[in-house]
């Protein structure tokens, strides 16, 4: 995988560097992996006051609808936890999306769809003093894709409760067909690292910073959409190697009226040449003892890949007309209601939920090509969920 | 980012960290009553969160860093 991969996954240099620590570049790479190595060793030396907390016995019943753009999915999600001596923490959960699928893509160069999408997971979280251990497993299939993925994270107290400090890696496997082509069958890996700092400011603002580093080996693409050369239509070519990286940083403040404030803020870039901006801002309050309310707003803006093209004039190597990789922006407006019912159905707690969100989507370099113009839509998530603590 | 610039941040990072270890903490746990507030969570309610990562995942060039713990994503 090392030896074929352009953008190598992250321990793959790792393993690179050990290697052919004889050149000044891997030398400064290798202190600098064993500077970062003794100072977490540090600080998950360090033994704060207040223990990680496992999440407590719960349940959650979950309907959601997404609708926009000529594709509709929803469908029934649940999610479950029970605690086991106090030390563990298992979950496990049932996500179903049935899409509807009569996206510009397919209206214009095939037919709508409809397909079901079903995902398992299990999940087991350990406590050890101030450090949590979570494991969590996902098994996704639908009829021309599978998806299996593994996630191991560690979560540290420390500095007096004031720090977290989290370390963690996902792993997943996927096998693409096509509906109607059984001679199709392609495979694509997934890595995810991620570490991730949570800062207690004062008594009333908190503050972290998450920084994730992706590689993508395989078919990356899909075996049904088409790009346009000279207006011709031909299949797409996209490459199987893809690395990125991200960074956000996110604080909330208490505003001491039983209400908070919350800013986002997460840059992403990738060797696709891929640079994208996420910022979001939120405001949530409680009204009354039985109602808390959110709102946010959301602003995401992304450049194009380099083997981008809404109809290309020369031939290149790569090329694809797959708008999740053009130039765009959206803005999404969105509003959560809980209402609190109390202690009833043996639950300690039983919470009524609504969450509804608006986005639009403006593409600067994706034609809609039944109209000439550049294409735009809105698009509608609702979502309506129970949420119970035992 | 090079691995020069790489390699600053580290130490810079670094540096700025083990200055903080010599601190004591100041912010007392029973000063800590408003931060255990749900609204002064990163991270709510796991399903809606998730549907919500899913929704953008498949629309969107960007992902990761989010702190919502993803699996397979199954999204051709």
């Amino acid at each position: 995988m090392c030896a074929k991969a352009h953008a190598a996954p992250p321990a793959c240099k790792g393993v690179a560097v050990a290697a052919t620590d004889n050149t000044t570049h891997a030398r400064a790479r290798w202190g600098l992996l064993r500077h970062l190595a003794a100072l977490l060793g540090g600080v998950l030396a360090a033994s704060g006051a207040r223990a990680v907390d496992l999440p407590e016995d719960s349940g959650e019943a979950l309907f959601h609808s997404y609708n926009g753009g000529g594709v509709s999915a929803s469908g029934p999600a649940l999610l479950v936890r029970k605690q086991l001596a106090d030390k563990v923490s298992l979950s496990a959960s049932y996500y179903v999306d049935a899409v509807s699928n009569a996206s510009i893509d397919v209206v214009t160069t095939a037919s709508p769809y409809s397909e079901q999408r079903t995902e398992y997971g299990l999940g087991a979280e350990y406590v050890y003093r101030d450090a949590k251990l979570s494991l969590t497993t996902t098994s996704s299939k639908e009829g021309d894709y599978t998806a299996n993925g593994v996630g191991l994270d560690i979560t540290q107290d420390t500095f007096g409760g004031m720090t977290s400090v989290s370390l963690g890696f996902t792993r997943s496997n996927d096998r693409i067909s096509k509906q109607g082509a059984p001679e199709f069958a392609d495979e694509a890996a997934h890595w995810q690292y991620r570490l991730g700092v949570t800062q207690v400011l004062s008594p009333r603002w908190v503050m972290s910073a998450n920084a994730e580093a992706l590689a993508d080996d395989g078919f990356l693409g899909s075996p049904y959409r088409v790009a346009r050369v000279f207006g011709a239509v031909v299949p797409e070519r996209t490459p199987r190697t893809r690395s990125a990286r991200a960074v956000k940083f996110r604080l909330i403040g208490d505003l001491g009226t039983r209400d908070a404030v919350h800013v986002d803020y997460r840059y992403f870039w990738d060797t696709w040449d891929i640079k994208a901006h996420t910022a979001e801002v939120g405001y949530s309050r409680y009204f009354g003892e039985q109602w808390l309310a959110d709102t946010s707003l959301r602003f995401y803006r992304q450049d194009k890949a380099l083997f981008y093209s809404d109809n290309a004039t020369t031939e290149t190597t790569y090329l694809s007309r797959n708008r999740q990789l053009s130039s765009f922006d959206s803005i999404g407006l969105g509003a959560k209601v809980a209402y609190k019912l109390g202690r009833i159905a043996g639950t300690s707690g039983l919470k009524l939920n609504a969450a509804y969100e608006y986005t639009r989507f403006k593409f600067s370099d994706f034609t809609d090509i039944r109209t000439g113009a550049p294409y735009a839509y809105n698009a509608n998530v609702l979502q309506v969920y129970l949420t119970a603590t035992f | 980012m090079t691995d020069r610039t790489l390699l600053t941040t580290a130490v810079l990072l670094g540096t700025i960290l083990q200055t903080g270890c010599a601190l004591q903490p100041w912010v007392k746990p029973y000063e800590r009553e408003r931060l255990a507030d749900p609204i002064m969570q990163f991270s709510r309610e796991s399903l809606s969160e998730k549907h919500f990562e899913h929704v953008r995942n498949v629309r969107e060039g960007a992902r990761g860093a989010t702190g919502v713990q993803g699996g397979g994503c199954g999204c051709n």
